[in-house]
């Protein structure tokens, strides 16, 4: 849960009077409030924290940082099913 | 340094690891504060690439970890109302209140739902007029803005079935607290750096001068966590005590000002208390008096809920660096990811699960209380499974310690 993961900004748009960006993590598109981010352009790279950009960040630093997180198995642990990551956890 | 070559850049790690051994000169203790660092320092085996002279002590970052078992009851108290769908991250799922977790209570009939962003709550208190959605607001100043934002919007669109649990924790009054342990033997800090991505460095130079302690902004790739190690041992070494930024990709000086704004909006500072420790004062937020409407505790009225925390559990000694998880008698025994006594045994951040997960091989068989440092890291490294194992074979033989 405290795990930031950075991403590629997709598109921008606006819901409920909100900035959303459609981010992309490594092939995994989820919906991210960029309130706080509020220059946050299409095609910038940015840490995201429980669906919220965060901070920028550099383009090489993200890859990076990605590549690495799939390699541990982390994005599996943000993004997949928890309810299966529990279950699997209560019976080991 | 075989470890070394499992690195992203083995080169620039083998520099690092060859300058802090150049550097050092006599015992330091160093206390990194983020979860994600110790998990990171554990599953590379950092610790143990370091000179002898250099003791990493893991520290209290980890969000599901301090949350205290009372708001845990409280969690469970609500999310069993058949009025209610209790909204949660993944990992607060299996963290043991007394007797049960949220994951039984959904087992029992509760309509619990697991959320990527408290954003998909309010979500969900839409779609379900008729419903009350709660969502439970824990966590740092990292996490803390996200549900400050979701608070102004639910005043915004006027959802009237929606309200959060909070019970965020503020990183610099903890280590405050640690510094002012009779028993603290901290020299110097890996501050968190996503923390700092939100509060930026403003709140550490007073802590740095008062305490005379070194504190270095730090990332959680092991690169970055070895970074933050040679720059406070530097510091360490000149008698230096300044506040460093050891990650400035990520964190600028002043942080994220817009977030910084919207948390003083709807929180205000607040004693906490702390799992394991107890109350730090001023060292959380809760909803300002202005946005009670939203506040799930007194919707519900389980403000005066309170309970004591087992006493076999030692999560507070270890969340404040006085025991090493494997150091605990219940450690792999009475406590596991199965059966957790204590948070920071079930928390993928947590300092007890990182040891269960990477260090088990060295501490069954050789007896709980043999020093960690002792063996090599046998299974860290190796792929994960699905499940979070490791996939490295029980019988994977322990070779001697790595040589740097």
């Amino acid at each position: 849960m405290c795990l930031a993961v950075p991403g590629k900004v997709l598109e921008i748009k606006e819901r409920d009077g909100t900035r959303m960006a459609t981010v992309d993590f490594g092939g995994m598109a989820k919906e991210v409030c960029c309130e706080y981010l509020p220059d946050l352009q299409p095609g910038e790279y940015a840490i995201v924290h429980v669906g919220f950009a965060l901070q920028r960040l550099d383009e090489e630093s993200a890859r990076q940082t990605l590549a690495l997180f799939e390699e541990l198995g982390l994005l599996e642990e943000e993004f997949g099913d928890p309810w299966e990551l529990a279950a699997q956890e209560a019976a080991k | 340094m075989k470890y070394i070559d499992e690195f992203q850049d083995p080169e620039l790690a083998r520099k690092l690891v060859e300058d802090i051994h150049a550097t050092v000169t006599r015992p330091w203790a160093l206390m990194e504060v983020c979860g994600g660092q110790t998990h990171s320092i554990i599953r590379h085996g950092i610790d143990q690439l370091l000179p002898d002279e250099v003791e990493l002590i893991h520290g209290p970052g980890c969000p599901v970890c301090v949350t205290p078992l009372e708001v845990i009851d409280k969690a469970l108290e609500i999310a069993s109302r058949p009025e209610v769908i209790f909204c949660s991250y993944g990992d607060m799922l299996r963290v043991p209140g007394t007797g049960r977790d949220l994951f039984q209570v959904r087992g029992e009939g509760g309509d619990v739902r697991v959320v990527y962003s408290p954003l998909d709550a309010l979500r969900i208190a839409q779609q379900n007029p008729g419903r009350e959605v709660v969502f439970f607001g824990i966590g740092f100043e990292t996490t803390a803005p996200p549900n400050a934002m979701t608070v102004h919007q639910a005043r915004k669109l006027g959802i009237r079935n929606f309200s959060m649990l909070v019970s965020h924790v503020r990183v610099p009054p903890a280590i405050e607290a640690i510094m002012q342990s009779e028993s603290c033997r901290v020299q110097g800090f890996l501050a968190a750096g996503h923390v700092c991505s939100v509060m930026g460095t403003g709140e550490y130079p007073a802590l740095a001068e008062r305490f005379r302690v070194p504190i270095v902004v730090t990332g959680f790739e092991p690169l970055d966590v070895l970074e933050g190690v040679r720059r406070t041992v530097r510091q360490l070494e000149r008698g230096e005590h300044t506040v460093e930024n050891a990650y400035a990709r990520v964190v600028p000086p002043e942080g994220n000002p817009a977030a910084k704004a919207m948390l003083a909006d709807i929180f205000e500072v607040t004693d906490r208390a702390w799992r394991g420790i107890g109350v730090i004062p001023d060292s959380g937020w809760r909803l300002a008096a202005r946005h009670r409407e939203f506040d799930a505790e007194h919707r519900f009225s389980v403000a005066d809920i309170d309970t004591r925390e087992p006493e076999a559990c030692r999560a507070g000694e270890v969340l404040q660096g006085l025991l090493k998880p494997h150091e605990c008698e219940a450690f792999g025994t009475a406590c596991t990811p199965r059966t957790p006594l204590g948070a920071t045994m079930v928390s993928s951040e947590g300092a007890c699960a990182a040891y269960y997960l990477y260090r088990r091989l060295e501490t069954s068989g050789t007896g709980a209380k043999q020093p960690a440092q002792a063996t090599a890291p046998a299974a860290v490294n190796a792929p994960r499974t699905p499940d979070g194992t490791s996939t490295a074979p029980a019988s994977a033989p322990l070779e001697g310690s790595p040589v740097v």
